[in-house]
């Protein structure tokens, strides 16, 4: 068990595992309605945002940082691109009509670049101004609902026009789009790291900060950049929810998206403390999360009882994950042998 | 006090020691006696910091046995070592800054009354007690006073109390004078002989030789995690000694092979300083470096020396003055713009701004040209090995591969792993501060070599270091720090006298 993202594949395996045994046709996939269809599909497309946000939450944990307002950036992105394409069933002539406020691509535009501000704005006030990242960011998580609610006016705005359907529940190819988003996120991050020396910089910037600076590295402009495309990864993501809901919630969009973003770096084997980072295990974190979430949706848990269930399922897998624990229970299960005297 | 009779208090036989299957002590033993001072001797990796953390209970041996007083023990925790009575005190002391000295002396074991023993804490009987025990060797200070408001000698001294306090059979003292001056080291042999004539058994691990004899009754030699001997001190020259800790003979290098180079001074200068200063840190100082020459900084512990090194290298912004290289003036508000223009720095705390403990050796020597390269250029795996594997060659860094984390380094060639990093970048200048601190005898001659063949084939080296025997042995030019401004400059070849009476008188 030496490999890195060994025990997270173990973790999910086992939770594939359950899910099969409490649900028989966990497994099975069709072809319906020119896509493909079934449980594991279903997985993959609700996952989609919140492997987007992990990835960006692992650079910000691997500098050492936080970024605990990546909810609110979703509600934002969601109400804005909401906003933007209105609300309003248009009727014409009896039958309904696709019509948008402002073109479909520059609310989505919009959307993003609002994300990316907000990212910005994280990066500057640990970077620049030296904040620490929990409060820094806890300031937009805050503050960010509050934007959110006054974009849409306080209400929750039901999207209408189809086409914007497409990128939360659309299909491309029998797969999910959002998939394909996510594939290319992955892929543009997968090549940053290989082709270029950001992987090196990030980790030093996380492991040794003054070090990082000593050697010559630009490590506050790093930084800026880390937390803009954290939040760039948020806004994404509220777009893929608010299509996939098909409305915009300033309240409940992303709620404890963070939380359950952070657990998934963590269940992927990047420590809190930053350093060295692995986005494959974090894709894995976010995976488990999500299968976790399918498995106690479809047990018939108790909704009142659900958070605790993924509670404890998580502590146990993070004991697991524990060398110092995998060590205690190592001790306990050898006899003990020699009469020295242990002092 | 010799003891051919007396048993030892303390006996190592045999002991093993291994990470992930590397060896890293093997068969060591080690005869502690009481009332004799016991220098553990060996080179940087040799593993003498590896056996005391088996001795104190932070590591535990995968062979062999420990003896106290004929018993065998086997402490599974700093806190069990303390309790059989194994004290240590570290270089860094490892007290609480923030509480009292007498606070700190009786820390986790504070005299109780009230509901069954453990409700209230005498403080009267602790500030007594803590008193006692400081007289006991020979410190009288207010023991309410904060620790931090003490020097560090005086903080060692009080970690010497605490152990005194716990009733400690064996005291270790790893590596104390590093952070002392003259004065201080003298106070703390003559605490040393006090306990030593009072029986306890004292290990004292250091890498200066002068202290070895000074104070040492016995010997013991470590080298590549092996025995090597075991001799009482004044039967073992110090030329035996070295050679027992290197295998191989070794003459100390007393020549001053830098003071024969030519005049390099007819050309422009490479870096010039003129007026620069910052306000608090630095009064206004003009200096230069020419390519090819060793410019040695001296002065005491805070003469300005690592302040004016700073500023050269754009970690910290100058407000007054001026900075030109070859003539022209430069701007330097980072690290980055310096290594632009070849600048290159060793900071003096290694590991807290020199290396990245969880990077590989091959990463960290890689850095400092990555980071020049830039984001885009990325060094390829082909490319970094090949440059750390040179580097490992050339400055004889001693590590189980490349990829080990260099955090698992000893000291020494984790001090020479930074060097090599910067020496990847191929600077005009390279400023070293204090690059030999708390490394062993043969691997400061090596970096001194190493600074003088660099000179030789061109570039400028600026040189920062406390001891003043190497400065004078490796410089050109020697520039002399008092109080945060220069007072002088003096040749290369000068005397440490002439160093000092510069230092003394001022601004003369």
């Amino acid at each position: 068990m030496r490999h890195r993202l060994a025990w997270p594949m173990v973790t999910l395996l086992l939770l594939l595992v359950v899910n099969v045994v409490f649900n028989p046709g966990f497994l099975h996939v069709e072809w319906r309605d020119g896509h493909l269809y079934g449980s594991l599909i279903d997985i993959l497309n609700r996952a989609a945002p919140l492997v987007l946000v992990s990835l960006g939450m692992t650079l910000v944990i691997a500098t050492r940082g936080i970024d605990i307002s990546v909810g609110a950036v979703v509600a934002i992105s969601a109400a804005l691109a909401a906003w933007m394409i209105g609300g309003a069933l248009v009727v014409q002539d009896g039958v309904a009509v696709h019509a948008s406020r402002f073109p479909m691509p520059l609310a989505i535009l919009a959307a993003l670049a609002v994300a990316l501000f907000c990212g910005v704005w994280n990066g500057l006030l640990v970077a620049r101004i030296g904040m620490q990242p929990i409060i820094a960011t806890l300031i937009l998580m805050v503050a960010g609902r509050g934007i959110a609610q006054l974009i849409t006016g306080g209400q929750i705005i039901t999207i209408y026009y189809s086409p914007f359907f497409f990128l939360g529940s659309g299909y491309w190819l029998g797969l999910p789009f959002s998939l394909f988003i996510v594939a290319l996120v992955f892929a543009v991050l997968h090549l940053a790291m290989t082709r270029t020396a950001l992987g090196l910089f990030i980790q030093t910037v996380g492991i040794n900060p003054v070090a990082a600076r000593g050697v010559g590295i630009q490590a506050r402009s790093l930084t800026v950049w880390v937390y803009a495309f954290c939040g760039f990864c948020a806004g994404v993501a509220g777009l893929l929810i608010s299509s996939n809901v098909k409305s915009a919630d300033g309240n409940n969009a992303g709620q404890l998206l963070e939380l359950d973003a952070i657990l998934a770096v963590t269940l992927g084997g990047t420590a809190l403390t930053g350093g060295r980072f692995s986005l494959v295990g974090s894709v894995i974190g976010a995976l488990i999360i999500q299968t976790l979430t399918y498995a106690i949706y479809s047990l018939g848990v108790p909704p009142e009882i659900n958070l605790v269930v993924k509670a404890v399922v998580v502590f146990a897998v993070m004991l697991l994950q524990s060398p110092e624990f995998r060590a205690t229970m190592g001790v306990w299960m050898v006899r003990p042998g020699s009469s020295e005297v242990r002092a | 006090m010799c003891s051919a009779s007396v048993q030892p208090v303390l006996q190592l036989a045999g002991i093993d020691k291994q990470f992930a299957g590397n060896p890293v002590l093997r068969g060591v033993q080690l005869n502690l006696y009481p009332g004799e001072i016991h220098a553990l001797m060996g080179q940087n990796g040799a593993g003498k910091s590896t056996l005391i953390k088996v001795l104190t209970g932070v590591l535990e041996s995968s062979g062999g046995e420990m003896r106290l007083s004929g018993q065998l023990i086997r402490p599974d925790s700093p806190l069990a070592a303390q309790k059989l009575g194994i004290s240590t005190v570290y270089q860094e002391v490892n007290l609480c800054p923030n509480l009292s000295v007498a606070e700190n002396v009786f820390a986790g074991r504070y005299p109780r009354y009230g509901l069954s023993q453990g409700y209230r804490i005498d403080w009267g009987s602790v500030h007594r007690r803590a008193r006692e025990l400081l007289a006991r060797i020979g410190l009288d200070i207010d023991v309410t006073q904060l620790l931090s408001s003490y020097p560090v000698a005086v903080q060692q001294l009080v970690a010497i109390a605490r152990a005194l306090g716990v009733e400690s059979k064996v005291l270790i003292l790893d590596e104390p004078t590093s952070s002392l001056d003259e004065d201080e080291v003298q106070k703390l042999f003559e605490v040393l002989r006090r306990l030593r004539g009072e029986g306890l058994a004292i290990v004292f691990v250091t890498h200066f030789l002068n202290q070895v004899y000074a104070v040492s009754d016995r010997i013991t030699v470590l080298r590549n995690g092996a025995w090597v001997g075991e001799w009482m001190a004044k039967d073992l020259e110090p030329q035996a000694l070295i050679s027992a800790m290197l295998g191989r003979e070794f003459s100390v290098q007393t020549a001053v092979a830098g003071a024969q180079r030519g005049n390099t001074q007819n050309e422009p200068a490479l870096l010039q300083a003129q007026g620069l200063g910052q306000a608090g840190r630095l009064l206004p100082v003009d200096m230069s470096v020419h390519a090819g020459e060793v410019l040695g900084l001296a002065g005491l512990l805070g003469a300005g020396r690592t302040e004016l090194a700073r500023l050269l290298f754009g970690l910290e912004s100058a407000d007054r003055g001026s900075l030109h290289m070859r003539g022209e003036t430069v701007q330097l508000s980072n690290p980055a713009d310096a290594v632009k223009h070849g600048i290159a720095l060793c900071p003096e705390e290694r590991k807290t701004d020199g290396i990245v403990a969880e990077l590989s050796v091959r990463e960290n020597i890689a850095l400092a040209l990555q980071a020049r390269l830039g984001l885009r250029k990325f060094l390829s795996m082909a490319e970094q090995t090949a440059l750390a594997e040179h580097f490992v060659k050339k400055l004889g860094i001693k590590t189980a591969s490349i990829e080990t984390p260099i955090g698992l380094l000893s000291g020494g060639n984790q001090q020479k792993a930074v060097i090599a990093r910067w020496l990847a970048t191929d600077p005009k200048l390279l400023i070293l501060d204090e690059p030999t601190r708390g490394i062993d005898v043969a691997a400061k001659q090596e970096i001194m070599e190493e600074i003088l063949r660099l000179a030789r084939d061109g570039m400028a080296v600026l040189f920062i270091s406390s001891e003043m025997s190497e400065v004078v042995r490796v410089s050109d030019r020697i520039a002399v720090l008092r109080e945060r401004s220069k007072v002088g400059e003096l040749p290369g070849g000068s005397t440490e006298d002439e160093v000092y009476r510069m230092i003394a008188a001022g601004n003369a």
